[in-house]
C-alpha cells in the first residue's frame, strides 16, 4: 500500500523531471511522452514495479517491503533481458557529506546485492552513490530525510 | 594562477626617530608597552598575549597609506583597508576610526602625540610609489606609539595587480610583530560553491582569498565537485569528483588547471588529504560489500597501500602536523566516532565519547587539538577536544554546521552552516562559511558569491 502511493508519487516526480532537459534522473532510453508507458521502460520500472527503496536512519539494511520492491525488481529485470540498471545511493541531510557518500554507496550495494542473490547478473548493475548531493524530497522534515534515505533503480 | 614571490627589503630608519633601532632583537624587546605584556621573543608565551589580545583588542591606527599622485593614493587607502579589514577581522586588535584621526599622515616620522591622543597603542604609516608601467613599491612601517619607537620597516616591490597580496603580507608582518605568532593573512580557501535547486545542485571546485575577495570558480560545474583539500607548498589541490558519473579523487593543478584521477582504482575514492610532507594523499576507497578503507597514495611511485580493514565505513582520515598519527571516522563501533591510529594503521584507538555521533575529525597545525562536527539529532556542533579525545568544547552549535578547517597558524577556525529549507520546494536553505576563533569568540560569517561548503584552508602563500 505504502509502496505503490511511493511508486505513484515517484512517477509524477520523474515526469516533471523528464520535462525539465536538465533534468538528470531519468534513464536514458525513457520517453518524455507523457502517453502510454512502454513496457520494460524506466516509467515502467516507476509506475509498475518501484524504482526504489527505503532505509531507517544511518542503515543500509533492507526492510520487508524495500526487499518485496526489489523482488519486482528482480523479476522485471529477468523479463528485460536487455535493460542494465544503475542503483544509486542517496542520504538524508543529516549527515555529514564525506561519510554519508561512503553510506549511499552502502545502500546501493545492499540493493544491488539484493537483486544478485535474486538471479539478476552483476555484470547488469552499476552503483553509485550521491551521498546528499541528489535529494528527491527538498524540505527539512522527517518526512523528507525519510524519502531522501534511498536506493534508486534506473535504467541505463 | 600562481603565486609570484614579493621581493621584500629592510627600510632604513628614518631620521628623526626617537629611539634607534638596534635590529630585530632590541625591535622585538620594545614590544614592552606598557600595561600590556606582549611577546618578548616570537612564539614565547604567546597564548598569554593573544589571550589578553581576545579580551582587550590591541587599538591600531591604520591611515591610508600615502601616495604622490592621485592613482597611488587610492591604492595606498585600498591597501590600509585591506589591512583594518583584515586585523579587525581577527578579533585580536581594534581599529581605530580614520574620523579620529588629527592631522595629516606624510609616510615619514609620525607625531606620536597625536596618534597618543586617540589611544592608539600601534600604528601603521606606508607609501606607495608608481614605479612606471605596472610596477608599484609599496613601504610600510609599524610604529610603537608610546615610546615613539618603530618596530618594523619593510618595502615590497610587485606588479601593481598584487597589491591585496602585499595587504596581506603586511598584516601577516604586523600580526606576528604584536602577537608573537605567524599570522594567517596571506592565505587562500578553497571551496565548493553550489548552485540551483538542491535536487540538480551544481557544485563547483572555487577559490578565493581569506577575506573572501578573488573568487573565482575552477571547474564549470558539468560533475559534481566535493572534498577539496590544497597541498602543503604546491600550487595543487586534491578534490572528489563525479566526472563521467565516475566518482574518484583528482589532482588539480591551480597553475595549468589541469586535472587528472589520481590513481587507477576500480572503485569510488573520497575524502582526499595531503601528507603534511606533500608527498603523499591519504584517502578511502569503497568496499565492493559497501564498506569503505583508508589508503595512502604516493605521488611519485603513485603506489597504493591500505592501512584499515575493518569491515566498515572509515573515512575522512588526516595525518597529524608530524605525521606520525591519523584521525578519521568510523562506523566500526557502530556509529560515526572519531578515531586515532599509527601512520602505518596500528594502534587505532576511539577517542570521541561524548553524546552523538561525531565526524570530520582535523588535526590542528600546531599538533595540539582535533577539530572536529558533532552531530545529534536536533543540532550539529563544530568542537575541538585533545588528540587523546579529553578536553572536549563546543565552539559553534546550530540546526547543521560542519567540517572545520584550520588557519595555518591554528587559531582560527572555518567551517560551514546551512539553514533548514521552510518548505517543501527548499526554499530558505543556505549554506555559508564562517570563522570562529579556536577560543570560541569572534564567529563570523563569510560573503561569497553562491552558496559555500567544504572549505579547506591554504598554507601562507609568503
Amino acid at each position: 500500500m505504502n509502496v505503490k502511493i511511493l511508486g505513484a508519487f515517484a512517477a509524477v516526480a520523474l515526469l516533471a523531471a523528464c520535462s525539465d532537459n536538465t533534468a538528470a534522473t531519468a534513464g536514458n532510453g525513457a520517453s518524455a511522452a507523457a502517453a502510454g508507458i512502454v513496457p520494460g521502460s524506466q516509467e515502467d520500472l516507476v509506475a509498475n514495479v518501484g524504482d526504489r527503496v527505503f532505509y531507517d536512519l544511518n542503515k543500509s539494511s533492507l526492510k520487508t517491503d524495500g526487499k518485496a520492491t526489489l523482488d519486482r525488481q528482480a523479476a522485471w529485470l529477468a523479463k528485460y533481458a536487455q535493460n542494465n540498471v544503475q542503483i544509486a545511493g542517496n542520504c538524508d541531510e543529516r549527515g555529514t557529506e564525506e561519510y554519508n557518500i561512503a553510506l549511499g554507496q552502502r545502500r546501493a550495494a545492499a540493493s544491488r546485492d539484493y537483486l544478485v542473490a535474486k538471479g539478476v547478473a552483476a555484470t547488469r548493475i552499476t552503483t553509485i552513490s550521491y551521498g546528499k548531493d541528489r535529494p528527491t524530497a527538498l524540505g527539512s522534515n522527517e518526512a523528507a530525510y525519510a524519502q531522501n534515505r534511498n536506493a534508486i533503480t534506473s535504467v541505463r | 594562477m600562481t603565486q609570484p614571490i614579493i621581493p621584500a627589503e629592510p627600510l632604513v630608519d628614518l631620521n628623526g626617530v626617537t629611539l634607534s633601532r638596534r635590529g630585530l632583537a632590541v625591535g622585538a624587546a620594545a614590544l614592552f608597552l606598557p600595561n600590556r605584556l606582549y611577546a618578548q621573543t616570537p612564539g614565547q608565551d604567546t597564548a598569554i598575549v593573544v589571550d589578553r589580545a581576545r579580551t582587550d583588542p590591541i587599538p591600531v591606527a591604520i591611515p591610508g597609506f600615502v601616495g604622490a599622485d592621485g592613482e597611488s593614493q587610492r591604492l595606498g587607502s585600498d591597501i590600509a583597508s585591506v589591512i583594518t579589514n583584515n586585523l579587525a577581522r581577527s578579533g585580536l586588535f581594534r581599529a581605530i576610526d580614520p574620523a579620529a584621526f588629527i592631522g595629516q599622515t606624510t609616510g615619514d616620522v609620525p607625531n606620536f602625540a597625536n596618534w597618543k591622543g586617540i589611544g592608539a597603542q600601534a600604528l601603521v604609516t606606508g607609501k606607495v610609489e608608481n614605479q612606471g608601467g605596472t610596477k608599484v613599491r609599496v613601504e610600510f612601517r609599524l610604529w610603537d606609539v608610546l615610546p615613539g619607537q618603530q618596530i618594523q620597516g619593510t618595502a615590497y616591490s610587485t606588479e601593481t595587480a598584487n597589491w591585496r597580496r602585499i595587504a596581506h603580507i603586511i598584516s601577516d608582518v604586523i600580526y606576528e610583530r604584536l602577537l608573537g605568532e605567524k599570522g594567517y593573512f596571506d592565505t587562500r580557501v578553497v571551496y565548493i560553491a553550489g548552485t540551483g535547486p538542491r535536487d540538480r545542485r551544481v557544485k563547483r571546485l572555487a577559490i578565493m582569498d581569506q577575506d573572501g575577495e578573488n573568487n573565482r570558480f575552477l571547474t564549470d560545474g558539468t560533475w559534481i565537485a566535493k572534498s577539496p583539500r590544497f597541498h602543503p607548498t604546491r600550487d595543487q589541490i586534491a578534490f572528489m569528483s563525479y566526472a563521467n558519473n565516475k566518482p574518484r579523487v583528482y589532482l588539480f593543478d591551480l597553475a595549468s588547471g589541469r586535472q587528472q584521477p589520481l590513481g587507477d582504482f576500480a572503485a569510488m575514492t573520497l575524502s582526499p588529504r595531503f601528507a603534511p610532507d606533500g608527498n603523499s594523499v591519504i584517502m578511502s576507497q569503497t568496499t565492493p560489500g559497501g564498506n569503505a578503507d583508508i589508503y595512502t597514495i604516493d605521488l611519485g611511485s603513485r603506489q597504493a597501500r591500505r592501512l584499515t580493514d575493518s569491515g566498515s565505513i572509515d573515512v575522512s582520515p588526516c595525518y597529524s602536523p608530524d605525521g606520525t598519527q591519523i584521525t578519521f571516522n568510523s562506523d566500526r563501533g557502530g556509529d560515526q566516532q572519531i578515531y586515532v591510529m599509527n601512520a602505518d594503521g596500528s594502534g587505532v584507538k576511539r577517542i570521541s565519547f561524548g553524546k552523538g555521533r561525531y565526524g570530520t575529525p582535523v588535526w590542528s597545525p600546531r599538533g595540539d587539538l582535533i577539530a572536529f562536527t558533532r552531530l545529534s539529532d536536533a543540532t550539529f556542533a563544530i568542537g575541538v577536544m585533545r588528540p587523546d579525545g579529553s578536553g572536549e568544547r563546543i565552539l559553534s552549535e546550530s540546526f547543521y554546521v560542519e567540517g572545520p578547517t584550520f588557519a595555518p597558524n591554528g587559531r582560527v577556525i572555518m567551517f560551514w552552516r546551512e539553514t533548514p529549507a521552510r518548505d517543501a520546494r527548499g526554499t530558505g536553505f543556505s549554506a555559508r562559511l564562517v570563522s570562529i576563533d579556536i577560543t570560541g569568540f569572534n564567529e563570523r560569517q563569510m560573503t561569497t558569491p553562491t552558496d559555500a561548503s567544504e572549505p579547506a584552508w591554504g598554507p601562507l602563500l609568503a
